[in-house]
């Protein structure tokens, strides 16, 4: 494994185009996340003309619901979530200045070229790892659809919250790249 | 005859589900840190150690292994010789269940399939009651998540495909989920009676613990081909690129219609969570 680029939101492109898959990334600032449901309340909203809950330019959505927080904490466990469920609304989103998203999972192949187009990366964190991924979150608040609970939107502040970048803006893929290199035929 | 108040049913289930989340299980915690010793790949590695950290993070009770604390899936074993008073047994399971979420900070995760909302309780979980012979009530918790679930499936082959169609389908579908189920994953196959008969043992493989092989020979032998044929196909902790791809496939097996070859794959995340208890 490379180097460990840190990278503090807001994102340029010029903090995109220096990222290739494989790259171990960790984020500081402010992170927005979102699901299913948030997704789809929220590419209403552009149809209906409307703002979203947050500005999407510059930013990265984080594809989590978390679990509920104990006491004396911000938020409870905070792994990923599958990202594919996201594919009918993210390059949407990526065409309006996202710049990136956390999930994990493969995309769709217009995903992957949305990040090139429009400069956008396609970040990995590692499923499963909900306690440990929670503690690099400092400050969690509901910013938009509370009723959705567990998927309402929320606006997260992280300090080096570990990811890996699986689609680059130059075509690059982690997995493909992975794959070829494990696979072994017969 | 013995008599069993339904409220020790309610706490038992709570218990089960708030440790289920929080303690993973020490079968599945062996076959990770194995699984860390065997692979190749520098990210594989990396991801096992992370997965390895946060086990101990959630048994210090830091957050749940996992946010996705899953659908409650209960199995009752309940021994013939059984009373149950105090009112509704299934309720009761309800309640546990209501109870074990909300006590242990889980996420709710049932909702409406069109609307979406929220049932906010995490009712109703599956369960699945078993008579048994004897005066004891076996419990055992087995909270599901989205992401692997999503990734089964259940087919009706031709008797034609045979076993080498059984074995093709199950690798096919573990390849085609790549990284979305959370590998490395534990493989659980059901072929036998009917459509929902080999879902059911698909999703009973599941409980055995992990690489425990099949007590027929021949079928542990089939277990160990599929395991070699998914670990070969190269997709790794997470689907970055890896050798290890799946700790184990558990294969069950009954008799089927002589029309018909039902087979069921359920896939679990790494995040294997079951507990247990004999009351």
């Amino acid at each position: 494994m490379g180097d460990v680029i840190k990278l503090t939101t807001p994102l340029s492109d010029e903090d995109i185009m220096k990222l290739k898959a494989g790259d171990n990334v960790l984020i500081s600032g402010v992170i927005y996340t979102g699901r299913d449901a948030a997704h789809k309340r929220m590419i209403q909203a552009l149809e209906r003309g409307e703002e979203l809950p947050f500005d999407v330019k510059g930013q990265i959505i984080y594809y989590v619901g978390p679990s509920p927080a104990r006491p004396g904490r911000p938020v409870g466990a905070a792994g990923p979530t599958t990202s594919y469920r996201m594919n009918p609304y993210a390059p949407k989103l990526i065409a309006l200045g996202l710049k990136g998203m956390i999930g994990k999972g493969k995309m769709s192949q217009e995903v992957k070229e949305h990040c090139q187009k429009y400069k956008a990366v396609y970040f990995g964190a590692v499923g499963g790892c909900g306690a440990l991924l929670s503690q690099r979150i400092k400050k969690a608040e509901v910013i938009a659809y509370e009723d959705l609970g567990p998927e309402a939107v929320r606006r997260l502040e992280v300090e080096d919250f570990p990811v890996i970048v699986v689609y680059d803006a130059h075509g690059g893929d982690l997995e493909e790249m992975g794959i070829k290199e494990y696979r072994i035929e017969g | 005859m013995r008599v069993i108040d339904v409220s020790e049913i309610t706490e038992a289930v709570a218990k089960l589900c708030i440790d289920a989340n929080y303690d993973l299980p020490s079968d599945v915690y062996q076959a990770l840190k194995d699984a860390y010793e065997r692979e190749k790949s520098p990210v594989g590695k990396a991801v096992l150690s992370m997965i390895l950290e946060n086990a101990e993070l959630a048994k210090q009770r830091v957050a749940p292994i996992c946010q996705d604390c899953g659908l409650a899936v209960v199995f009752l074993e309940i021994g013939q010789d059984v009373h149950f008073t105090g009112g509704s047994l299934k309720e009761a399971i309800y309640e546990g269940v209501r109870k074990g979420y909300k006590e242990g900070y889980l996420r709710k995760s049932t909702c409406h399939p069109f609307t979406r909302a929220n049932v906010g309780d995490n009712t109703p979980p599956v369960i699945h009651y078993d008579i048994v012979p004897g005066d004891k009530v076996r419990i055992v918790v087995a909270p599901k998540g989205g992401g692997s679930e999503n990734m089964s499936m259940v087919t009706m082959l031709k008797p034609a495909d045979g076993l080498e169609g059984v074995i093709e389908t199950v690798v096919n579908r573990v390849k085609e989920a790549g990284g979305n189920p959370c590998p490395p994953i534990i493989v659980g196959v059901g072929v036998g009676g009917t459509f929902e008969r080999s879902a059911f043992l698909a999703k009973k493989a599941l409980l055995r613990p992990v690489g425990k092989p099949n007590p027929d020979v021949e079928l542990a032998k089939v277990e160990r081909e599929i395991l070699e044929r998914i670990n070969k196909l190269g997709i790794g902790p997470m689907g970055w690129g890896g050798t290890v791809t799946a700790l184990a496939v558990h294969f069950e097996m009954e008799p089927v219609h002589i029309a018909s070859l039902p087979c069921a794959i359920n896939i679990n995340c790494h995040v294997a969570r079951h507990k247990e208890i004999i009351i």
